[in-house]
């Protein structure tokens, strides 16, 4: 396993993407998804990614999230170049520093909350006191204490969401990766989500980067880039782009 | 880590209670299929070995006549035996237990107004020894009774009830053609044979007797012959064959006129088909078993496609392809030993109500239970691997989003 030699927090930043393009398919029906992206995150950044459906934005965060290697280009992930990796590497580079929250909140039905947030802990081979421990202070850090043993389907939608965020967060990891995570929410439960996220974002240092359409939810973050055919339109300070 | 994914795997099939018993459904019934077949046709060799040894341990029986003719064939042409031959088998051939010649036809019992067709056995004390008879009640032939031919009988249990009913039939008199003749003893029951017919029918009489009163001549039919125990049958049988073929001036080219049957050889033909039959059995069960996994393995590529956004998860949060592909294997193992177990237990239950039925001692093979076990357990890892590898190589992203 590569991984980043310790104490070098500062010497790399976090996410470093240069001309990183995506091509889908080959010959005539290829399609590039993205074409040439350099991006630069440091530590404790928040991140909002904006864009038009079919801008890249997806494709972006798939390789950032170590899920999907770039085409050509390179993504060093604190100093790593993740596109050398296998894909068991990835697997563990995604393990041990990345945490994920999706659109459609992606519990495993029928297990409970608890269950669900000591999942990446399993991976992570610790023993099952110590993991229901953490489950359990990274459930009470989203405000579900006492919904422990509720299955998702007993959940409403902000909090399946909390308890991904702390499935996300349970293990704390370096970058937090969070696909439209108000999507499917009501702008109340929105801003509650965000409003966690801003948290962790500040009390336990987690980079987090944050696909998003709505410039509400992007106005949390403390940059927003926003993609447009493949590329990086505009990259802003946030309170920038407001319009 | 490897616990947790057994654990993984069970709270995984816990929560699929349905599903998950019918995927080990097939896995069941071959396993229970399996052991009944086995174990049933373990009993019935068994029965079919006891049943023969019944008639007399060690024992030999000589026959004028070709071997080919088979039982009861025709013997014309070979010379009968005459009471010389058994007298000089029992002279000449050592590490003999009896030797008992026999004659014998099919008469009529008569007592009072009961009538019943039956056999006569004509032959001497140690019949009973050799054929392994024990009198139930009354005596034997004292030795003045068989010198003289005296018109006394031992009966077996079928005549015994079927002319004298609830009566003890010692001390009475039956009428067999046209003497009458007194019951000295009666035999215990060994009831019905391998071959299906009455042991129990017939009527002993001294070899005088019957020779005089009712056959009318001095032939012997058969000589049957019992080794002591710890000599070897196929050397007592060499022996005789050679003392026979001698008395019976038969050159060095000439057949044999008689033949010498050895029952352990005829217990070792029985059970050898008996054996073969539970083999094909066994095999055509096994069949089944390979079913019930190919019924595993449709479940399992099912559960596979139901659950693709339960492993995508599973993969964004860092489990390796080994570490999903342990899991579903596992499930699949976990699946059909538990198949296994249930299968086990109840093809236990199946044989044993089914030797009972059958009326065949129940013979638990342990073997073939951890052999099926094992099998069972094997038709997991082999029918497993396909929907697990399936779901260890399947691309995090698309399955993410498979709705």
């Amino acid at each position: 396993m590569i991984m980043p030699p310790p104490g070098t927090r500062d010497m790399y930043p976090v996410i470093e993407l240069n001309g990183v393009t995506r091509v889908y398919g080959s010959g005539a029906a290829a399609v590039s998804a993205l074409q040439g992206i350099d991006l630069r995150i440091d530590h404790g950044d928040f991140i909002a990614v904006m864009g038009p459906s079919g801008s890249g934005k997806s494709t972006c965060m798939n390789i950032l999230g170590c899920l999907d290697t770039p085409s050509s280009g390179t993504y060093r992930f604190k100093g790593v170049e993740v596109g050398n990796l296998s894909r068991d590497q990835r697997a563990l580079l995604r393990r041990h520093y990345l945490g994920f929250v999706f659109q459609g909140f992606n519990l495993l039905n029928r297990t409970s909350a608890l269950e669900n947030v000591e999942l990446p802990l399993i991976y992570r081979g610790m023993p099952a006191t110590e993991r229901r421990e953490m489950a359990h202070k990274a459930l009470a850090a989203v405000g579900l204490s006492g919904w422990e043993n509720h299955t998702p389907a007993e959940l409403s939608g902000g909090q399946q969401q909390r308890v991904a965020i702390a499935r996300a967060i349970v293990a704390s990891p370096e970058v937090l990766f969070a696909d439209e995570p108000t999507g499917n929410l009501d702008s109340a439960r929105s801003r509650e989500i965000m409003e966690l996220m801003t948290i962790f974002n500040r009390d336990s240092c987690i980079t987090i980067v944050m696909v998003t359409h709505d410039a509400v939810m992007a106005a949390y973050a403390k940059r927003i880039v926003r993609f447009m055919d493949g590329t990086i339109d505009k990259e802003k300070q946030n309170g920038g782009v407001k319009e | 880590m490897f616990l947790e994914t057994i654990l993984i795997a069970m709270r995984e099939i816990r929560r699929n209670v349905m599903r998950s018993s019918l995927t080990i459904l097939g896995i069941v019934i071959g396993v229970a299929a399996v052991i009944t077949m086995v174990t049933v046709g373990d009993g019935a060799t068994k029965q079919v070995a006891s049943e023969i040894s019944s008639l007399g341990s060690n024992l030999l029986d000589v026959r004028p006549g070709q071997s080919f003719h088979g039982p009861g064939g025709t013997r014309s042409g070979a010379p009968m035996f005459k009471i010389a031959d058994a007298e000089a088998i029992e002279r000449d051939v050592s590490g003999l237990a009896g030797v008992a010649p026999i004659t014998g036809r099919s008469v009529q019992a008569i007592y009072g107004n009961e009538n019943w067709a039956t056999n006569i056995t004509g032959s001497n004390n140690n019949f009973l020894m050799v054929r392994n008879w024990v009198l139930s009640d009354g005596r034997q032939f004292t030795d003045g009774e068989l010198r003289a031919g005296a018109a006394v009988c031992i009966i077996g249990n079928t005549i015994s009830k079927q002319l004298f009913g609830e009566q003890d039939p010692v001390g009475r008199t039956i009428r067999l053609e046209k003497i009458s003749c007194q019951v000295v003893g009666v035999l215990k029951s060994k009831g019905q044979s391998g071959f299906g017919t009455d042991q129990d029918d017939f009527v002993l009489m001294p070899l005088r007797t019957v020779q005089r009163r009712i056959v009318g001549n001095n032939d012997i039919n058969s000589i049957s012959v019992s080794a002591k125990d710890g000599v070897s049958t196929e050397k007592v049988k060499e022996d005789i064959e050679r003392l026979l073929r001698e008395r019976r001036h038969l050159g060095k080219k000439e057949e044999d006129d008689f033949n010498v049957r050895d029952m352990q050889e005829i217990v070792k033909t029985l059970t050898g088909t008996t054996r073969l039959l539970t083999a094909l059995l066994g095999a055509v069960a096994a069949v089944s078993l390979l079913v019930g996994g190919i019924g595993i393995m449709n479940i399992m590529l099912v559960s596979v496609t139901e659950r693709t956004r339960e492993i995508g998860i599973r993969l964004a949060l860092g489990a390796m392809e080994k570490q999903v592909l342990m899991q579903f294997l596992i499930e699949a193992v976990v699946l059909s030993c538990f198949g296994g177990i249930i299968g086990i237990i109840l093809g236990i239950a199946a044989s044993a109500a089914g030797a009972g039925a059958l009326k065949v001692p129940f013979l638990l093979n342990i073997g073939i239970i951890a052999v099926s076990f094992v099998f069972s357990a094997g038709v997991g890892v082999v029918f497993g691997y396909f929907p697990a590898r399936k779901a260890a190589h399947l691309d995090p992203i698309e399955a993410l989003h498979h709705e």
